[in-house]
């Protein structure tokens, strides 16, 4: 058993930190938030440079050929550093649901230009119900000749304004195989790739409270499809989608790792720093109490996650469960972890200039994306028979 | 990172697991359904037998120096053995005070004629050993301790009182803080002293417990004589030595602690899957189920974060922020964990050992109130929140 991370993973992380310090400080990321686009071409196109848009790809296809035990190095380092923009869309999302679900002519066709930062992608699943499982998806795709027609609202969509390829998410039938008492969801459930500019097809974006984060709703009227855009079998997507999820679920846990151990570090600092009644706060035990709370939940946060990573990359029979583990541990987290942060900054952790609100901002909808800490407890105990 | 085991260690969890499944006695689980947190004064014979018994398997002090009666393997060995005693629900361990602390303290500060005296006989559960750290006014403020040992000829006499002493009725050795010098500030006058519970001067007086248990003591030392060969680390060096000890009891037991809450959670599971609740089992109540989900996740980060630690240790770093953790998330774990337990009873929360209405003969009624210890013992939940700020982040002193 080896617990840790390795040299390289370590100096992934040190490269990481250091090009994120110099590249996107918070006066950049204000900068970047406050635009449309969530980032300049200029720093993506760097990013890619790194080869991080490529990191968990194959060679084959222009990517370093990494696992999720790295890229969980990388994640935490985005988040500690808030980075906006379209990576987690692009390589989490659109990019693994086209190395998930794709066709060997689809991944040719868009994995290199994702590798190399030359296209970006999303993924588009969840609909105004918001149910995070398969009778969730209730976009009509309707055969038509060799190609299908796509009727239906997205919601929720990471950076669609700016995405080149959309992995949609959609019903080509209510589902076969019923299992006792009714029909199976999971059937009938299939993915397509609609590019950008394709005829019917609506982004609008939608106002966050993480700016940091853009949201979009993806309108699709009378979207005309070839067969070529239907990835891999019809019906059968909904396998595909639900790893793509739980890999992303994990991605993002890490990168919610990286913004609490942040926000725990500038809490520490400015608790050493700041006077209030003769002495340091940070000497008071109604803060350095709430600090140690901090810490354990930073640290279980970061157990919880990377044992979910290793659990990926092995393929583990309970990978599902590790994951939901790490969802429901690290909602309940960062949300605690930002909050005390605000709380022990007093005044000024409540002002627009001060960072933590873009944590506590990213923490909060982190909550949300991918399901809270109830809807995974509740997976848990569905995996566990209780 | 990997969490797969070498050929040898899984030849080593089979030994473990067929052993473990061929001398774990039968009604074991029976009488003790619920993964108690210490082991009841009514078992003790039972626990010191079994505890010799493991001994003699060659179980105990696998990361002990074989010079010292162990079997120098690694923390990965001791991890796997403690994995398979959880899975089985076999009881814990008597010594755990020597086993725990006493003997890696002796370890890495006696001389070689006491590493070769004490080790061996606290794994064959020969010597029992208790801790005479906490006075009556000394409890969190360790350093202000009052209890005296004055030099006369080549022995020390000790004078004072301890309190809280677990097992002190059972012990043969203490391990003893004492001042030494009464003018020196107060965290460099104090000597370890390895004492021999059998001395003349020696009285123990049982304290009952809320449990209604006579499981700690208090001790009266009256002209106590401790060769100065007792001596352990070095005159006026016990604060250093004992705070060696503490280290060693968060980071030794703290798998052990991730072991023992398993134990509960698997018993607790078991209560609700047994219990009804508006007329189907306790599990399928959204909110017991959300509790439920809630311990076995906060349960398995328990278990993941002291991987993390072990790691270090194999690799030879000292232990980081993640160790210091483990016994305050042990005891929020463990309080919230008994606290559902009796949720889950409802109204049969109030029935103890007695009435044939109590719930398992009453042991979750036991658990519980013993529980409220947990945040008490072994430093508070306070004090250790204040050793993460000031050692870990680095936070200014009050």
């Amino acid at each position: 058993m080896n617990f840790g991370f390795n040299e390289e993973q370590e100096l992934l992380r040190s490269t990481a930190r250091k090009f994120f310090d110099n590249e996107c400080a918070s006066v950049t990321v204000r900068k970047l938030m406050d635009g449309p686009e969530g980032m300049t071409p200029d720093l993506w196109k760097k990013i890619a440079e790194q080869g991080w848009t490529g990191l968990i790809f194959a060679d084959e296809h222009g990517g370093m050929g990494l696992g999720f035990v790295d890229l969980v190095v990388l994640m935490e380092e985005m988040g500690r550093a808030v980075v906006p923009g379209p990576f987690f869309s692009t390589v989490l999302l659109g990019g693994l649901a086209v190395r998930e679900a794709g066709t060997d002519a689809q991944k040719k066709a868009w994995l290199p230009k994702i590798t190399s930062g030359e296209a970006r992608a999303t993924l588009a699943w969840m609909e105004p119900s918001a149910d995070l499982g398969a009778r969730g998806i209730t976009l009509q795709a309707t055969a038509k000749g060799a190609g299908f027609t796509l009727n239906g609202t997205k919601l929720f969509v990471h950076d669609a304004h700016t995405a080149d390829v959309i992995v949609v998410a959609a019903r080509t039938s209510s589902g076969q195989n019923p299992p006792a008492g009714g029909q199976n969801p999971e059937d009938g459930v299939s993915l397509f790739l609609v590019p950008k500019g394709t005829p019917g097809l609506s982004v609008t974006l939608l106002p966050t409270m993480d700016q940091t984060r853009k949201l979009c709703e993806v309108g699709l009227k009378d979207v005309a499809l070839g067969a070529e855009a239907l990835m891999g079998q019809a019906g059968s997507g909904w396998a595909p989608l639900a790893r793509v999820i739980d890999r992303a679920t994990v991605a993002l846990c890490a990168e919610m790792c990286g913004g609490a151990q942040k926000v725990l570090e500038m809490t520490v600092e400015y608790a050493k720093i700041r006077q209030a009644f003769g002495r340091p706060i940070g000497s008071y035990q109604g803060v350095k109490h709430k600090a140690a709370d901090m810490l354990v939940d930073v640290e279980n946060s970061k157990s919880i996650t990377y044992y979910a990573a290793w659990a990926m990359d092995e393929g583990v029979p309970e990978g599902q469960l590790a994951v939901s583990m790490a969802k429901a541990y690290v909602s309940d987290a960062y949300r605690r972890v930002s909050g005390l942060g605000i709380q022990l900054h007093g005044g000024i952790g409540f002002t627009w200039e001060h960072d933590l609100h873009l944590y506590f901002k990213r923490a909060k909808g982190s909550e949300f994306t991918f399901g809270d800490a109830t809807w995974h407890r509740e997976r848990v105990a569905q995996l566990v028979n209780l | 990172m990997d969490f797969a085991l070498t050929p040898e260690q899984t030849s080593f969890r089979e030994e473990v697991r067929s052993w473990l499944a061929k001398n774990l006695p039968k009604d074991w689980s029976d009488r003790m359904r619920v993964g108690s947190d210490v082991p009841r004064p009514e078992v003790y014979d039972f626990l010191r037998t079994w505890q010799r018994k493991m001994y003699e398997a060659g179980f105990m002090g696998l990361t002990w120096p074989k010079d010292y009666g162990g079997r120098g393997l690694t923390f990965m060995e001791e991890m796997i053995l403690q994995e398979q005693i959880a899975l089985a629900k076999a009881p814990p361990v008597l010594n755990i005070l020597a086993i725990g602390m006493a003997g890696p303290t002796i370890m890495a500060y006696g001389t070689e004629e006491q590493k070769r005296r004490y080790p061996a006989k606290m794994l064959s559960c020969e010597e029992i050993w208790c801790q005479g750290y906490s006075e009556p006014n000394s409890g969190s403020d360790l350093a202000s301790l009052q209890t005296r040992a004055e030099k006369v000829g080549d022995h020390y006499v000790v004078n004072g009182q301890k309190v809280w002493t677990s097992i002190a009725h059972q012990a043969d050795w203490m391990m003893l803080l004492a001042r030494t010098d009464g003018k020196a500030e107060k965290h460099k006058g104090i000597t370890y002293f390895l004492l021999d519970m059998h001395s003349p001067g020696v009285t123990v007086k049982p304290l009952k417990q809320l449990t209604g248990d006579d499981e700690f003591n208090e001790v009266y030392f009256d002209n106590v004589k401790v060769p100065e060969a007792n001596i352990l680390g070095g005159l006026n060096n016990g604060w250093a030595v004992g705070m060696t000890t503490l280290m060693y009891e968060r980071l030794a037991l703290g798998f052990g602690l991730q072991v023992r809450l398993r134990i509960a959670l698997d018993g607790l599971v078991d209560l609700a899957k047994r219990t009804k609740k508006n007329g189907a089992p306790a599990t399928q109540d959204p909110n017991v189920r959300q509790k439920l989900a809630q311990m076995w996740i906060d349960t398995e980060v328990f278990k993941y974060t002291g991987a993390r630690a072990i790691t270090k240790l194999l690799k030879g770093e000292l232990p980081g922020p993640e160790a210091s953790a483990g016994k305050m998330m042990w005891v929020e774990g463990h309080q919230r964990l008994q606290e559902l337990a009796m949720e889950i009873q409802g109204p049969y929360s109030q029935l103890g050992r007695g009435s044939r209405w109590a719930v398992d003969g009453g042991v979750w009624q036991y658990s519980f109130l013993r529980s409220r210890a947990n945040s008490i013992e072994g430093g508070t939940t306070e004090i250790q929140k204040n050793i993460i700020g000031e050692r870990v982040l680095g936070l200014p002193k009050g």
